[in-house]
């Protein structure tokens, strides 16, 4: 089965994975901008980033028969140094150009300070102004519920389109809001943290899959890029069949990361062949 | 050996999952009986409810906060029954 990863941060894990990913299916992955783990003090650094994941990841990638394309963004975590950040989303454009850049991500918000949902907004615009697609962080954990209300909020002060918006990691108490606004949504499974292949299903189960995508997680954390392909076993052993898992784990991405032309894998279909048997 | 405070940092978030997973695994089952119109389905009604009664009484067992024996040995003892 065909697979795209979404969300997946290539540079913080091995040639492996990627062998490992292409053996399983994994066709494309799309790697947001994050966090580097520290507080990153010169917007040279992200530059330096953004040349990394818009360069050189794709060349690693085609190595193992992999589409890689990219998104820019300040981490939220970085937003509580405005003039930072000011400084890198002026560099943005240069990188709207690079043919595998989607858009504007992963920006969002941690904390929800007021810096945070300044960055969030200026990110945002920054995107509409350009036409490129948005991917939004949602916290984690204990600040969930409110920072997802607060991302919502932002967004609905706004101008936005919002079937370019992806809202990243919902969960059970997050993704109908965001649905019923309007914009794409966001599973990410990860062995602890965050939602559970078993518990994706569920939800996949209880809304369906229209404007729904799937992560696994992939990051310098403790993480697993199998998440998905367990979360793809798992849809299927509950009997959901082989175009309905395509749908999901192909051609969501395709449909929601296809609106940047870019981005040019389309949706597919299994049907059987018709043979035709040879006149004797 | 480690402090109360280690276990609880070190094993906090590993147990939210389990309990989520546990939680998911209820409503999943709240949802299937309801597609299924209400019965448990498939004729083995009596034995999933036995097991379900069994994993409701292993959560109130977890919910006490000072058993008499060790957790495990009573959970352990418990779904031998099932």
């Amino acid at each position: 089965m065909q697979i795209i990863q979404p969300h997946y941060h290539a540079i913080a894990r091995t040639a492996q994975d990627y062998e490992r990913m292409a053996m399983s299916g994994v066709v494309a992955v799309a790697e947001p901008a994050f966090w580097a783990g520290f507080d990153r003090l010169y917007p040279e650094t992200f530059i330096d980033y953004f040349r990394q994941i818009s360069e050189f990841e794709p060349t690693r990638a085609a190595q193992y028969g992999i589409r890689h394309f990219c998104w820019v963004a300040v981490n939220p975590k970085e937003a509580e140094n405005p003039t930072l950040t000011r400084e890198v989303l002026r560099q943005f454009p240069e990188f709207f150009a690079k043919p595998t850049v989607l858009g504007v991500g992963e920006t969002g918000l941690h904390k929800s300070t007021k810096n945070e949902c300044e960055s969030l907004q200026a990110h945002v615009e920054m995107a509409m102004k350009h036409g490129q697609l948005v991917l939004i962080h949602t916290p984690h954990l204990a600040d969930k519920a409110h920072g997802t209300k607060r991302v919502l909020e932002v967004l609905a002060g706004m101008n936005v389109d919002r079937e370019r918006i992806w809202i990243d990691h919902v969960e059970e108490q997050t993704i109908k809001p965001c649905l019923d606004a309007g914009y794409w949504v966001g599973f990410t499974l990860y062995p602890i943290t965050k939602c559970s292949p078993k518990r994706a299903v569920d939800m996949l189960e209880k809304y369906g899959s229209e404007r729904i995508l799937v992560n696994s997680s992939a990051d310098w954390g403790p993480s697993d890029p199998f998440t998905l392909q367990e979360c793809i076993l798992e849809y299927r052993r509950r009997g959901h069949s082989l175009q309905e898992a395509i749908e999901v784990f192909h051609n969501n991405p395709c449909r929601f990361l296809g609106q940047n032309p870019k981005f040019d894998i389309k949706p597919i279909r299994v049907e059987p062949l018709v043979e035709v048997p040879a006149c004797g | 050996m480690l402090t109360p405070q280690q276990v609880i940092d070190t094993y906090f978030l590993e147990a939210r999952h389990m309990l989520l997973e546990i939680a998911a695994l209820l409503d999943r089952h709240d949802a299937a009986v309801v597609r299924g119109g209400g019965a448990a389905g498939n004729g083995k009604a009596t034995s999933d409810a036995a097991r379900l009664a069994v994993l409701r009484e292993a959560l109130r067992l977890l919910a006490e906060p000072a058993p008499g024996r060790e957790r495990t040995v009573e959970l352990l003892e418990l779904f031998a029954k099932v």
